[in-house]
């Protein structure tokens, strides 16, 4: 996340495919649908909703007691855990494990935190094959591209495509593009990953400070399968999955797949507590910058964050622009919250690509006040002087301008004639960043207050007739 | 410092209000009618329920399941259930990748996601919850089918006790599935092609 990333650029290159947007649009309102009407169908989702922003309010608020109690409790199991402070340590103590148990081939299940870290590309430079398993990030993986979308990775990617991908790959028959055969064909691929894999990888939806276990959520059954078969199981997660008590997982699973997708629980709540008879375990704690949002009374509310993408597929912006736009781990709503506070002159534009239409508020099941979190993030970056120019000087203008009235009647005047006389390459040109997607009104010949006047002079005079 | 020092004492120097953990008793919902919601439920998410009473009947009503009746390799773990591979004499974990059809015990079921809690407690590979293409669990009933189903997820994580030792435990709702590909729904993605679960009543495991 070094150099800087531009949204407005980058959506400008998705939309320009009307049809393939338009596409996208439809995909993620199909899954916002699925989970209202899931939503509905319990009386007592907003108690669902208030509990579980409550428990991780709680939790962030006790966090280092819980991480060292589950730290305590999970050791007591039988696993190995480790602490790491950025992506580099992280990365570094998962290739230490897997060399010294002498692994060539790992399979991996769906995990943003190690997307974030970019695991793949680093164990791939230390001679370690790591096939993704879940089938949308296989996809996107043999396609070279990042997921686009932290539950639908492959969202942004047509069925043809993937039959391309898969015949190009796993030699499927040329324009096969039938989800069954093509997911038939993945399956028959991956489950000769899964028996030659010498370790698993996974994710972690929630870890438990109280019994020291953890749980993944998959659909697929890809984490279990992925580290049931080989000896060596090795858990990433980001200090924010903590928990407090076992039962709390009754509150956020039933929010996590219904928010997400629109089913009550995913098909797979798999509940690790220690290794495999036999085999070794290993817990890979990572702070990475989440310790210094605990710190801003403004932005701490994203770490209750539960990844369930709900903002996602609710948001106006990203459904049209696609995840890819944002250039980050987390896209989205709640990406564009988390990714300016890594560093926030590289992804500057986020805060923007955003209507505040407080959609993504409304669905978030852990009560995430994104909307006005990135209304903040836009104040913030004028405060370190982040903003271009075509941002704040308007802005600038436009107060000055508001707070007296007679240059404000004047530049009102000025306007009304520009825009009704001037010629259209003088409205329209690379200056006027809101009118280039947009026509703007028709200029009035008066103006309000010239009306009002006008009105008010002509009026019949109150008791002039009726009032005798 | 080590990094676990230091992440510690970064998480310590905030200054973050402290908010009561809230209590999880709260009015959830109850159904009338837990079979009937269970069972409808675990269909919408691609299984099938069988409220039976004997394991005659389970054996039944499985000989008339293609993939059960077809199966070239079997496992069960469940006592009264016909099979042809013991678990037991299997030592590694690998060679139960071409297992036909598996039948478990399942602990109980929830009405309000379809789903059964397993352990691997007394099952010597865990791996068999996911490798079989096509999977049944058993779930032995103390008095009628509702004896087994709890309406709700808290309730579900009352009813498990964890034993403090090394274990493995899941909520299993329906086959294994994904819509990975434009959000089609494509059942036996990984896991099992099909989930059969049988709730037997008047039966102590």
């Amino acid at each position: 996340m070094s150099s800087t990333q531009d949204h407005p650029a980058k959506a400008k290159a998705f939309v320009a495919n009307n049809e393939r947007a338009h596409w996208h649009d439809k995909a993620l309102w199909f899954v916002r649908e699925k989970r209202d009407r899931m939503a509905n169908s319990l009386p007592e989702w907003e108690t669902l909703r208030e509990v579980a922003s409550e428990i991780k309010s709680h939790t962030i608020g006790k966090l280092a007691d819980y991480l060292e109690q589950f730290e305590e409790n999970a050791t007591k199991l039988g696993v190995h855990v480790h602490w790491a402070k950025d992506d580099k340590e992280h990365n570094r103590i998962v290739l230490e494990i897997l060399q010294s148990h002498d692994v060539k081939r790992v399979v991996k299940s769906k995990s943003m935190l190690t997307e974030e870290c970019h695991l793949n590309p680093f164990l791939e430079k230390h001679d370690i094959e790591v096939i993704d398993t879940d089938l949308g990030e296989r996809i996107v993986q043999l396609r070279d591209e990042s997921p686009s979308h932290i539950v639908l990775p492959a969202i942004h990617i047509r069925k043809e495509e993937v039959s391309e991908t898969f015949e190009e790959h796993l030699g499927t028959e040329h324009g096969n593009s039938d989800p069954k055969y093509l997911t038939e064909a993945a399956r028959g691929h991956l489950r000769e990953k899964f028996l030659g894999a010498d370790a698993g990888i996974t994710g972690v939806n929630f870890a438990i400070a109280e019994t020291g276990g953890i749980v993944v959520c998959t659909n697929e059954g890809n984490a279990d399968l992925g580290v049931s078969l080989p000896k060596l199981h090795i858990a990433c997660m980001g200090i924010e999955k903590i928990i407090p008590r076992l039962n709390d997982l009754s509150v956020f699973l039933r929010l996590l797949a219904r928010s997400a997708t629109g089913q009550p629980i995913t098909t797979y709540s798999s509940h690790f507590h220690g290794p495999l008879t036999g085999g070794e375990m290993h817990i890979v704690l990572l702070d990475n910058g989440r310790s210094d949002l605990m710190g801003s009374n403004e932005f701490r509310n994203s770490l209750k964050c539960i990844r369930c993408g709900a903002c996602m597929n609710t948001c106006p912006v990203y459904r049209r622009s696609g995840g890819h736009s944002y250039s980050t781990t987390v896209p989205g709503p709640i990406g564009s919250i988390l990714a300016p506070a890594m560093d926030s002159k590289a992804n500057k534009s986020l805060p923007f690509a955003c209507s505040l239409c407080g959609s993504c508020t409304d669905v978030c099941p852990v009560k995430i006040d994104l909307h006005h979190q990135l209304l903040t993030w836009r104040g913030e970056l004028r405060k370190r002087g982040q903003l271009p120019i075509d941002k704040w000087l308007p802005m600038k203008v436009g107060s000055w301008v508001m707070r007296s009235p007679s240059l404000f009647a004047m530049v009102g005047s000025i306007g009304r004639f520009f825009l009704r006389n001037m010629p259209r390459w003088m409205i329209y040109h690379g200056l006027n960043s809101w009118g280039k997607q947009r026509e703007l009104p028709e200029a009035p010949k008066k103006s309000f207050r010239q009306l009002y006047n006008e009105q008010q002079k002509n009026k019949p005079q109150a008791g002039d007739k009726n009032n005798e | 410092m080590s990094s676990k020092d230091n992440i510690l004492k970064a998480i310590r120097n905030q200054f973050v209000e402290s908010v009561p953990l809230p209590s999880l008793d709260q009015d959830w919902i109850d159904y009338e009618d837990r079979v009937a919601h269970f069972a409808e439920t675990l269909e919408s998410v691609g299984g099938a329920a069988h409220v039976v009473q004997s394991m005659e009947q389970v054996q039944e009503i499985l000989s008339q399941v293609p993939q059960y009746a077809d199966a070239k390799k079997c496992v069960s773990t469940v006592s009264g259930i016909s099979a042809n591979v013991d678990l037991n004499t299997i030592g590694d974990p690998h060679e139960l990748e071409d297992i036909d059809f598996a039948v478990l015990q399942g602990q109980f079921a929830v009405a309000e996601n379809g789903a059964v809690w397993i352990t691997d407690r007394d099952v010597k590979h865990r791996v068999i919850y996911f490798i079989p293409q096509y999977l049944a669990f058993v779930v032995h009933c103390p008095g009628d089918a509702a004896s087994a189903i709890v309406s709700n997820m808290y309730q579900a994580y009352e009813q498990i006790k964890l034993t403090g030792e090394a274990e493995f435990g899941a909520f299993i709702s329906g086959p294994s599935k994904t819509a990975d590909i434009e959000q089609s729904l494509v059942i036996g993605a990984h896991g099992a092609r099909s989930l059969h679960v049988f709730l037997v009543e008047n039966q102590t495991p």
